[in-house]
Protein backbone atom coordinates (compact mmCIF):
# COMPACT_ATOMS: atom_id res chain seq x y z
CA UNK A 1 0.00 0.00 0.00
CA UNK A 2 2.81 2.36 1.00
CA UNK A 3 4.57 1.47 -2.22
CA UNK A 4 1.51 2.47 -4.24
CA UNK A 5 1.27 5.81 -2.40
CA UNK A 6 4.92 6.51 -3.10
CA UNK A 7 4.46 5.79 -6.80
CA UNK A 8 1.39 8.02 -6.97
CA UNK A 9 3.28 10.82 -5.23
CA UNK A 10 6.22 10.45 -7.59
CA UNK A 11 3.89 10.58 -10.58
CA UNK A 12 2.20 13.72 -9.28
CA UNK A 13 5.55 15.41 -8.62
CA UNK A 14 6.73 14.39 -12.07
CA UNK A 15 3.64 15.96 -13.60
CA UNK A 16 4.29 19.17 -11.69
CA UNK A 17 7.88 19.27 -12.99
CA UNK A 18 6.73 18.69 -16.54
CA UNK A 19 4.05 21.37 -16.22
CA UNK A 20 6.25 24.12 -14.81
CA UNK A 21 8.68 24.58 -17.76
CA UNK A 22 5.70 24.81 -20.08
CA UNK A 23 4.26 27.63 -17.96
CA UNK A 24 7.58 29.46 -17.98
CA UNK A 25 7.93 29.12 -21.72
CA UNK A 26 4.49 30.63 -22.19
CA UNK A 27 5.36 33.61 -19.97
CA UNK A 28 8.71 33.93 -21.78
CA UNK A 29 6.98 34.35 -25.10
CA UNK A 30 5.02 37.29 -23.69
CA UNK A 31 8.03 38.79 -21.90
CA UNK A 32 7.95 42.00 -19.94
CA UNK A 33 6.04 44.89 -21.47
CA UNK A 34 7.30 48.44 -21.27
CA UNK A 35 6.91 51.77 -23.09
CA UNK A 36 8.84 52.23 -26.36
CA UNK A 37 11.88 54.52 -26.22
CA UNK A 38 12.04 57.76 -28.16
CA UNK A 39 14.64 57.67 -30.93
CA UNK A 40 17.16 54.92 -31.66
CA UNK A 41 19.58 53.32 -29.21
CA UNK A 42 23.37 53.83 -29.22
CA UNK A 43 23.82 50.11 -29.92
CA UNK A 44 21.70 47.27 -31.27
CA UNK A 45 19.09 45.96 -28.80
CA UNK A 46 20.61 42.48 -28.47
CA UNK A 47 24.00 43.90 -27.43
CA UNK A 48 22.41 46.37 -25.04
CA UNK A 49 20.29 43.64 -23.43
CA UNK A 50 23.33 41.46 -22.84
CA UNK A 51 25.98 44.06 -21.96
CA UNK A 52 24.41 47.35 -20.81
CA UNK A 53 25.61 46.86 -17.22
CA UNK A 54 29.21 46.20 -18.35
CA UNK A 55 29.17 49.31 -20.54
CA UNK A 56 27.85 51.44 -17.70
CA UNK A 57 30.29 50.07 -15.11
CA UNK A 58 33.27 51.05 -17.25
CA UNK A 59 31.70 54.32 -18.24
CA UNK A 60 31.08 55.43 -14.66
CA UNK A 61 34.78 55.17 -13.77
CA UNK A 62 35.85 57.03 -16.90
CA UNK A 63 33.41 59.85 -16.26
CA UNK A 64 33.84 60.28 -12.54
CA UNK A 65 37.50 59.49 -11.98
CA UNK A 66 39.03 60.64 -15.27
CA UNK A 67 36.50 63.33 -16.14
CA UNK A 68 35.88 61.98 -19.66
CA UNK A 69 32.54 63.24 -20.94
CA UNK A 70 30.50 62.52 -24.03
CA UNK A 71 31.25 58.80 -24.28
CA UNK A 72 28.97 56.45 -26.22
CA UNK A 73 27.30 54.89 -23.18
CA UNK A 74 25.83 57.12 -20.51
CA UNK A 75 23.18 56.39 -17.90
CA UNK A 76 21.95 59.95 -18.27
CA UNK A 77 21.30 59.32 -21.97
CA UNK A 78 19.54 56.02 -21.17
CA UNK A 79 17.13 57.89 -18.90
CA UNK A 80 16.66 60.71 -21.42
CA UNK A 81 15.33 58.33 -24.09
CA UNK A 82 13.67 55.69 -21.95
CA UNK A 83 11.66 57.79 -19.49
CA UNK A 84 8.09 58.05 -20.71
CA UNK A 85 5.81 61.00 -20.18
CA UNK A 86 2.62 60.80 -18.13
CA UNK A 87 -0.72 62.24 -19.20
CA UNK A 88 -0.02 65.38 -17.14
CA UNK A 89 3.16 65.98 -19.17
CA UNK A 90 5.51 65.02 -16.33
CA UNK A 91 8.21 62.39 -16.95
CA UNK A 92 7.66 59.00 -15.31
CA UNK A 93 10.68 57.59 -13.39
CA UNK A 94 12.35 54.75 -15.34
CA UNK A 95 12.36 52.64 -12.16
CA UNK A 96 8.61 52.95 -11.57
CA UNK A 97 6.65 49.68 -11.94
CA UNK A 98 6.01 48.82 -15.60
CA UNK A 99 8.55 51.34 -16.88
CA UNK A 100 11.51 50.52 -19.12
CA UNK A 101 14.18 49.65 -16.54
CA UNK A 102 11.92 48.26 -13.84
CA UNK A 103 9.77 45.96 -16.00
CA UNK A 104 12.75 43.95 -17.30
CA UNK A 105 14.55 43.88 -13.97
CA UNK A 106 11.40 42.70 -12.20
CA UNK A 107 10.98 40.01 -14.87
CA UNK A 108 14.61 38.89 -14.47
CA UNK A 109 14.47 39.30 -10.66
CA UNK A 110 17.46 41.67 -10.65
CA UNK A 111 17.63 44.62 -8.28
CA UNK A 112 18.74 47.91 -9.84
CA UNK A 113 21.07 49.87 -7.59
CA UNK A 114 21.66 52.72 -10.06
CA UNK A 115 18.60 54.67 -9.07
CA UNK A 116 19.21 54.89 -5.35
CA UNK A 117 21.55 57.72 -6.41
CA UNK A 118 21.01 58.49 -10.10
CA UNK A 119 18.17 60.63 -11.43
CA UNK A 120 15.26 58.60 -12.78
CA UNK A 121 13.81 61.34 -14.98
CA UNK A 122 15.51 63.47 -17.64
CA UNK A 123 16.84 66.93 -16.85
CA UNK A 124 13.92 69.33 -17.21
CA UNK A 125 14.33 72.48 -19.27
CA UNK A 126 14.01 74.87 -16.31
CA UNK A 127 16.61 72.95 -14.29
CA UNK A 128 19.29 73.30 -16.96
CA UNK A 129 22.08 75.75 -16.14
CA UNK B 1 58.95 91.20 -62.34
CA UNK B 2 56.52 90.33 -59.62
CA UNK B 3 52.91 89.53 -60.32
CA UNK B 4 50.68 92.59 -59.83
CA UNK B 5 48.47 92.12 -56.77
CA UNK B 6 44.89 92.00 -57.85
CA UNK B 7 41.90 92.94 -55.70
CA UNK B 8 40.93 89.26 -55.64
CA UNK B 9 44.32 88.27 -54.16
CA UNK B 10 43.96 90.88 -51.45
CA UNK B 11 40.53 89.58 -50.51
CA UNK B 12 41.86 86.02 -50.47
CA UNK B 13 44.70 87.03 -48.14
CA UNK B 14 42.29 88.83 -45.86
CA UNK B 15 40.07 85.75 -45.67
CA UNK B 16 43.06 83.53 -44.76
CA UNK B 17 44.09 86.03 -42.10
CA UNK B 18 40.62 86.02 -40.58
CA UNK B 19 40.67 82.22 -40.36
CA UNK B 20 44.06 82.35 -38.68
CA UNK B 21 42.87 84.88 -36.12
CA UNK B 22 39.64 83.08 -35.22
CA UNK B 23 41.23 80.01 -33.57
CA UNK B 24 43.58 82.34 -31.69
CA UNK B 25 40.60 84.17 -30.27
CA UNK B 26 38.93 80.99 -29.10
CA UNK B 27 42.17 79.91 -27.42
CA UNK B 28 42.23 82.89 -25.08
CA UNK B 29 38.54 82.53 -24.11
CA UNK B 30 38.24 82.26 -20.29
CA UNK B 31 37.27 78.61 -20.07
CA UNK B 32 36.73 76.51 -23.17
CA UNK B 33 34.75 73.29 -22.94
CA UNK B 34 37.10 70.32 -22.96
CA UNK B 35 36.69 68.30 -26.16
CA UNK B 36 34.40 65.31 -25.63
CA UNK B 37 36.27 62.11 -24.96
CA UNK B 38 39.28 63.72 -23.31
CA UNK B 39 39.85 63.51 -19.57
CA UNK B 40 40.62 66.12 -16.95
CA UNK B 41 44.19 67.32 -17.37
CA UNK B 42 46.92 68.04 -14.83
CA UNK B 43 47.66 71.14 -16.92
CA UNK B 44 44.70 72.75 -15.15
CA UNK B 45 44.33 73.55 -11.47
CA UNK B 46 40.86 74.93 -10.91
CA UNK B 47 40.45 77.28 -8.00
CA UNK B 48 38.51 80.15 -6.51
CA UNK B 49 39.47 83.55 -5.19
CA UNK B 50 36.95 84.92 -2.70
CA UNK B 51 37.07 88.58 -1.69
CA UNK B 52 35.46 88.59 1.77
CA UNK B 53 35.25 92.40 1.81
CA UNK B 54 32.53 92.03 -0.85
CA UNK B 55 30.70 89.21 0.96
CA UNK B 56 27.63 90.36 2.93
CA UNK B 57 26.72 88.55 6.16
CA UNK B 58 23.04 88.29 5.21
CA UNK B 59 23.58 87.10 1.64
CA UNK B 60 23.20 83.39 0.91
CA UNK B 61 23.08 83.56 -2.91
CA UNK B 62 25.93 81.05 -3.29
CA UNK B 63 24.46 78.60 -0.80
CA UNK B 64 21.00 78.77 -2.40
CA UNK B 65 22.39 78.40 -5.93
CA UNK B 66 24.41 75.37 -4.81
CA UNK B 67 21.36 73.68 -3.31
CA UNK B 68 19.37 74.25 -6.50
CA UNK B 69 22.15 73.17 -8.84
CA UNK B 70 23.03 70.03 -6.90
CA UNK B 71 19.49 69.10 -5.85
CA UNK B 72 20.25 69.23 -2.12
CA UNK B 73 17.01 68.78 -0.27
CA UNK B 74 17.06 68.88 3.50
CA UNK B 75 14.84 67.82 6.36
CA UNK B 76 15.19 71.04 8.34
CA UNK B 77 17.92 69.43 10.41
CA UNK B 78 20.86 71.82 10.14
CA UNK B 79 23.21 69.47 12.00
CA UNK B 80 22.86 66.62 9.52
CA UNK B 81 21.43 68.08 6.30
CA UNK B 82 23.90 68.07 3.41
CA UNK B 83 25.71 71.31 2.78
CA UNK B 84 28.34 71.86 0.11
CA UNK B 85 28.86 75.53 1.03
CA UNK B 86 28.13 77.24 4.32
CA UNK B 87 28.42 80.87 5.26
CA UNK B 88 30.73 81.44 8.23
CA UNK B 89 30.51 84.71 10.17
CA UNK B 90 33.68 85.54 12.07
CA UNK B 91 34.53 88.30 14.54
CA UNK B 92 37.97 89.48 15.56
CA UNK B 93 37.68 89.53 19.38
CA UNK B 94 40.40 92.18 19.68
CA UNK B 95 38.93 94.72 17.27
CA UNK B 96 35.33 93.61 16.95
CA UNK B 97 35.72 93.52 13.15
CA UNK B 98 33.13 91.18 11.67
CA UNK B 99 33.05 89.56 8.30
CA UNK B 100 31.37 86.74 6.47
CA UNK B 101 32.77 84.18 4.08
CA UNK B 102 31.61 81.11 2.19
CA UNK B 103 33.46 77.90 3.04
CA UNK B 104 33.25 74.84 0.83
CA UNK B 105 35.53 71.92 -0.06
CA UNK B 106 38.92 73.59 -0.46
CA UNK B 107 40.03 71.11 -3.15
CA UNK B 108 43.40 70.57 -1.47
CA UNK B 109 46.45 69.57 -3.47
CA UNK B 110 47.23 67.16 -0.60
CA UNK B 111 43.74 66.21 0.55
CA UNK B 112 43.56 64.51 3.97
CA UNK B 113 40.20 62.93 3.00
CA UNK B 114 41.94 61.04 0.19
CA UNK B 115 44.76 59.95 2.51
CA UNK B 116 42.42 58.33 5.02
CA UNK B 117 39.80 56.78 2.71
CA UNK B 118 39.93 52.99 3.17
CA UNK B 119 38.32 52.15 -0.21
CA UNK B 120 39.76 54.77 -2.57
CA UNK B 121 36.36 56.42 -2.96
CA UNK B 122 37.74 59.78 -1.89
CA UNK B 123 39.82 60.84 -4.85
CA UNK B 124 41.47 63.77 -6.56
CA UNK B 125 40.96 64.29 -10.27
CA UNK B 126 43.93 65.19 -12.51
CA UNK B 127 42.80 68.82 -12.56
CA UNK B 128 42.80 69.00 -8.75
CA UNK B 129 39.06 68.60 -8.10
CA UNK B 130 38.49 66.43 -5.03
CA UNK B 131 35.50 64.10 -5.38
CA UNK B 132 33.78 61.15 -3.72
CA UNK B 133 33.33 58.12 -5.97
CA UNK B 134 30.01 57.07 -4.52
CA UNK B 135 30.12 53.80 -6.42
CA UNK B 136 32.69 52.57 -3.92
CA UNK B 137 32.03 54.79 -0.88
CA UNK B 138 31.03 52.62 2.07
CA UNK B 139 29.88 55.54 4.21
CA UNK B 140 32.47 55.10 6.98
CA UNK B 141 32.81 58.89 7.33
CA UNK B 142 36.52 58.74 8.07
CA UNK B 143 37.01 61.55 5.50
CA UNK B 144 34.56 63.74 7.39
CA UNK B 145 36.72 63.35 10.49
CA UNK B 146 39.92 64.03 8.53
CA UNK B 147 38.73 67.17 6.71
CA UNK B 148 40.02 70.28 8.51
CA UNK B 149 37.36 72.40 6.79
CA UNK B 150 34.22 70.47 7.82
CA UNK B 151 33.41 70.37 4.14
CA UNK B 152 31.79 66.95 3.86
CA UNK B 153 28.28 65.75 4.60
CA UNK B 154 26.73 62.33 5.01
CA UNK B 155 23.38 61.39 3.47
CA UNK B 156 21.20 59.86 6.17
CA UNK B 157 17.94 59.42 4.28
CA UNK B 158 16.75 57.76 1.07
CA UNK B 159 16.82 60.29 -1.74
CA UNK B 160 14.55 60.92 -4.70
CA UNK B 161 14.38 63.64 -7.33
CA UNK B 162 18.16 63.94 -7.70
CA UNK B 163 19.67 66.13 -10.41
CA UNK B 164 21.09 64.15 -13.35
CA UNK B 165 24.43 65.94 -12.92
CA UNK B 166 24.73 65.16 -9.22
CA UNK B 167 23.77 61.58 -8.37
CA UNK B 168 23.48 61.20 -4.57
CA UNK B 169 22.05 58.55 -2.29
CA UNK B 170 21.73 57.33 1.25
CA UNK B 171 24.83 56.00 2.98
CA UNK B 172 27.42 58.00 1.06
CA UNK B 173 29.55 60.99 1.92
CA UNK B 174 29.39 63.98 -0.39
CA UNK B 175 30.84 67.45 -0.76
CA UNK B 176 31.36 70.32 -3.19
CA UNK B 177 32.45 69.05 -6.61
CA UNK B 178 33.45 72.56 -7.73
CA UNK B 179 30.60 71.90 -10.22
CA UNK B 180 32.86 69.52 -12.16
CA UNK B 181 29.98 68.90 -14.61
CA UNK B 182 29.87 72.60 -15.45
CA UNK B 183 33.66 72.96 -15.63
CA UNK B 184 33.85 70.00 -18.04
CA UNK B 185 31.32 71.81 -20.23
CA UNK B 186 33.37 75.02 -20.14
CA UNK B 187 31.28 76.77 -17.50
CA UNK B 188 31.93 77.96 -13.99
CA UNK B 189 30.54 76.85 -10.63
CA UNK B 190 26.92 77.74 -9.83
CA UNK B 191 27.95 79.65 -6.66
CA UNK B 192 30.28 81.93 -8.61
CA UNK B 193 27.63 82.58 -11.21
CA UNK B 194 24.96 83.48 -8.64
CA UNK B 195 27.39 85.61 -6.60
CA UNK B 196 28.02 87.69 -9.71
CA UNK B 197 24.29 87.91 -10.49
CA UNK B 198 22.60 88.21 -7.07
CA UNK B 199 25.51 89.00 -4.76
CA UNK B 200 28.42 91.40 -5.03
CA UNK B 201 30.70 89.36 -7.29
CA UNK B 202 32.96 88.32 -4.43
CA UNK B 203 33.95 85.03 -6.08
CA UNK B 204 36.31 84.52 -9.00
CA UNK B 205 36.77 81.14 -10.66
CA UNK B 206 39.69 80.20 -12.87
CA UNK B 207 42.73 78.11 -13.66
CA UNK B 208 45.56 78.67 -11.18
CA UNK B 209 47.97 76.90 -13.55
CA UNK B 210 47.29 79.31 -16.42
CA UNK B 211 49.49 82.41 -15.89
CA UNK B 212 47.22 84.45 -18.17
CA UNK B 213 44.01 83.75 -16.24
CA UNK B 214 42.42 86.52 -14.19
CA UNK B 215 42.70 84.45 -10.99
CA UNK B 216 46.44 83.78 -11.51
CA UNK B 217 47.07 87.42 -12.26
CA UNK B 218 45.33 88.53 -9.08
CA UNK B 219 46.88 85.82 -6.90
CA UNK B 220 50.34 86.85 -8.11
CA UNK B 221 49.83 90.59 -7.61
CA UNK B 222 47.47 90.87 -4.62
CA UNK B 223 47.65 89.57 -1.04
CA UNK B 224 45.62 86.37 -0.68
CA UNK B 225 45.44 83.76 2.04
CA UNK B 226 44.25 80.22 2.52
CA UNK B 227 42.36 78.93 5.55
CA UNK B 228 44.66 76.95 7.84
CA UNK B 229 47.59 77.32 5.45
CA UNK B 230 49.73 75.99 8.33
CA UNK B 231 48.39 72.49 7.69
CA UNK B 232 50.18 72.41 4.33
CA UNK B 233 47.29 70.79 2.46
CA UNK B 234 47.52 73.51 -0.22
CA UNK B 235 43.88 74.39 -0.88
CA UNK B 236 42.76 75.72 -4.27
CA UNK B 237 40.36 78.16 -2.61
CA UNK B 238 41.99 81.47 -1.76
CA UNK B 239 40.54 84.30 0.28
CA UNK B 240 41.16 88.01 0.54
CA UNK B 241 40.41 90.08 3.64
CA UNK B 242 40.63 87.39 6.31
Amino acid sequence: MNMLRAVMLALLLGLAFVASPVATAQAGEAGPSFPKAQGSCVDDPATMRRHHFDFLTHQRDDTLRAGIRGAKYSLKECVTCHASTAANGKPVPVNAPGQFCQSCHAYAAVTIDCFSCHATTPQTAEAKP
Amino acid sequence: MSQPTSRRDLLKAAAIGAVAIAPGLTLIAPAAARPLGTGASAANRWGLLIDTSKCDAGCTACVDACKTEMGLTGHDRPLTDSQYIRKVDVTDPASGHRHSLPVMCQHCAKPPCVDVCPTGASMKRADGIVLVDRHICIGCRYCMMACPYKARSFIHEDQSGQKPDNPRGKGCVESCTLCAHRIDAGGQPACVESCAKDGRAAMLFGDLNDPNSEISRRVSTEATSRIRADLGVEPAIRYQGI
